[in-house]
């Protein structure tokens, strides 16, 4: 059993409290709805993509700590990457929130991202941590869908 | 029969009242024998669904171990044993709730198909074009949809009684909005958001001084206080055996006999006929004619036993012991910085809805959850309670006989720890 301060740690703590990048990008490049029933936890996430690069992402939600620091570190770690390499990072954000607990879980390269390997302790709290990451692929496919968990 | 009933040995003895006022009834319980995240097992979430006693538990095991057949079919013994436990919990259940007939005791699945169930037949028979359903803003959304269904199918309309800051349901609007086109009340005896208990006979008497029947939704009103429904003079009562600590997929309609004969069936199959061709069918007589199919013979005999329990204890104590806990959890809560309880009404039973600035509900229920303190966060099946109180969620902490005042201070304590984390 990991303790809870695995999940709640202070960058989560920070994070929840204080989000950054919070607001719209007028107008976006892209935009995408995303929303998990089960908790209500509920974003718009803005993106403004310039020669294959993300050059800006902003987000409007509202939620637990978990979701809204989830949705902060997302924009902070994604802003300045290529696209491929945003889309890499999302991949292996999900694969890691979503590793069975019993097995050893890969964190590698996810720097302060790692902290949500704590949530796999709490099944009920995974997509919480996961819905920004889905809606990001969304706004980047330019689907205009909206994710939704389940 | 080789063993004798479990449920044999619960008659209302002094002991067994006097150790739920001191302590609760937690030894009764298995489950609290099994640490939760390596702690103690604290279950505050008893008005989501209540634990099983062993006793329950031992009936249900000895019906399929000893006694199992299907039930109004065979002629041999077996089935005749069954159907007679089957029929004799019925009993169990009028006396309950001290209905008038054994026949006004119909046999669903839980309270959700109770209100179907009255929807489709007595609603569908009833209600037309421009008819009104008066409902009040506390209900549990299978005290809503039901008839939202049946509103598309008829033009009928919802109309909804308000509550008041503290939860209570505004009885003045309430009266006014019983106009002459309310052709049916849907009332919930205590709401699972708020934990408030709704003066269910006055609001029966103000309906059915203009002719209007009601229905109460009793799901969180059985476990806690003594039921009468000839003396709320209710037309309907329907509550699931889930919560009154007996199995799941087992629940109650009681209706008015001379309503239920009036009332069309609800789904075909066997049981509910007399005679079938396919000329026509004749249908069976009350309670059977709502009954098609095999039912959770299992589960209707588990309840049973769970009546006997919570009988053996005796609703004063019952009521007693939830008002000590009420009380005392709710001067807890208060010296939390930063919480306001959510339904505050002088009426209420241990339910302890609340919220806390600046921290969302999910997060509150994983730091007590990793404590091993099982509360419930989120809307509760109750989205316009939220709504009113312009929050989209609560935390909510409800007692069953179980629980005492360790479990509070485990709760407080709890909630110290996220204030502290949140700062
Ligand atoms: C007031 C109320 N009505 C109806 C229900 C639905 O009961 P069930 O899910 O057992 O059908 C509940 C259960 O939460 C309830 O609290």
């Amino acid at each position: 059993m990991g303790d809870l301060r695995d999940l709640y740690q202070e960058v989560i703590l920070d994070h929840g409290r204080r989000p950054r990048n919070v607001g719209n990008i007028a107008p976006p490049c892209s935009h995408a709805d995303g929303y998990n029933p089960l908790c209500g936890d509920k974003l718009t996430l803005y993106l403004r993509i310039e020669d294959d690069t993300v050059s800006d992402v902003k987000f409007e939600g509202a939620g637990c700590a978990i979701f809204t620091a989830s949705c902060s570190l997302l924009t902070e770690a994604l802003i300045g990457k290529s696209i491929e390499e945003a889309n890499e990072l999302c991949r292996r954000f999900v694969a890691m929130s979503t590793t069975p607990v019993e097995e050893e879980c890969d964190t590698e390269g996810l720097g302060k991202l790692g902290v949500f390997a704590g949530v796999r302790e709490f099944p009920a709290r995974v997509k919480c941590a996961t819905l920004a990451w889905h809606t990001f692929e969304n706004a980047v496919r330019g689907s205009g869908e909206s994710a939704q968990t389940e | 029969m080789s063993r004798p009933d479990p449920s044999a040995c619960l008659n209302l003895s002094s002991s067994r009242t006097r150790q739920l006022l001191v302590g609760g009834m937690r030894q009764d319980f298995p489950i609290f024998e099994h640490p939760m995240r390596g702690k103690r097992l604290v279950y505050l979430d008893s008005a989501a669904s209540a634990q099983k006693p062993q006793v329950v538990i031992d009936t249900v095991q000895r019906f399929y171990t000893e006694e199992y057949a299907n039930i109004h079919r065979g002629v041999y013994e077996l089935s005749e044993e069954a159907t007679q436990i089957y029929e004799g919990n019925r009993e169990k259940v009028r006396r309950l709730i001290n209905a008038r007939e054994i026949r006004e005791m119909v046999y669903v699945r839980g309270t959700t198909e109770g209100l179907n169930l009255l929807a489709a037949t007595f609603g569908r028979q009833r209600l037309g074009e421009g008819d009104e359903i008066l409902l009040t803003e506390m209900e549990h959304h299978s005290n809503i949809v039901p008839w939202q269904m049946l509103c598309e199918q008829t033009g009928a309309k919802i109309v909804v009684a308000p509550i008041t800051d503290d939860g209570a349901l505004d009885m003045d609007a309430f009266e006014k909005l019983l106009g002459p086109k309310v052709k049916l009340v849907s009332v919930a005896h205590i709401s699972n958001a708020l934990g408030t208990v709704n003066p269910v006979k006055e609001i029966t008497r103000l309906a059915h001084d203009k002719g209007i029947p009601v229905i109460i939704d009793g799901a969180q009103a059985v476990p806690h206080i003594a039921v009468d429904v000839q003396d709320i003079d209710c037309d309907f009562y329907v509550f699931s055996g889930h919560k009154i600590y007996g199995p799941t997929g087992i629940g109650i309609l009681y209706g008015k006999a001379e309503l239920l004969e009036q009332m069309p069936p609800y789904q075909g199959g066997g049981d509910m006929i007399l005679t079938v061709s396919f000329k026509g069918t004749t249908y069976n007589e009350i309670p059977y004619r709502f009954e098609a199919g095999t039912p959770d013979i299992a589960g209707a005999i588990g309840l049973g036993t769970a009546i006997i329990y919570v009988q053996s204890l005796g609703f004063d104590a019952i009521s007693a012991h939830n008002d000590k806990l009420l009380n005392y959890g709710t001067e807890l809560l208060q010296e939390i910085p930063g919480l306001r309880l959510i339904g505050t009404a002088p009426e209420k039973v241990a339910v302890l809805s609340f919220v806390m600035d600046g921290i969302h509900p999910h997060d509150i229920g994983t730091i007590l959850d990793s404590r091993g303190i099982a509360i419930r966060a989120g809307h509760h099946c109750a989205q316009p309670v939220m709504e009113r109180f312009n929050i989209p969620a609560t935390t909510r902490a409800s007692i069953g006989i179980y629980n005492d005042k360790s479990d509070l201070d485990a709760l407080a304590e709890g909630l110290r720890e996220v204030r502290r984390m949140f700062g």
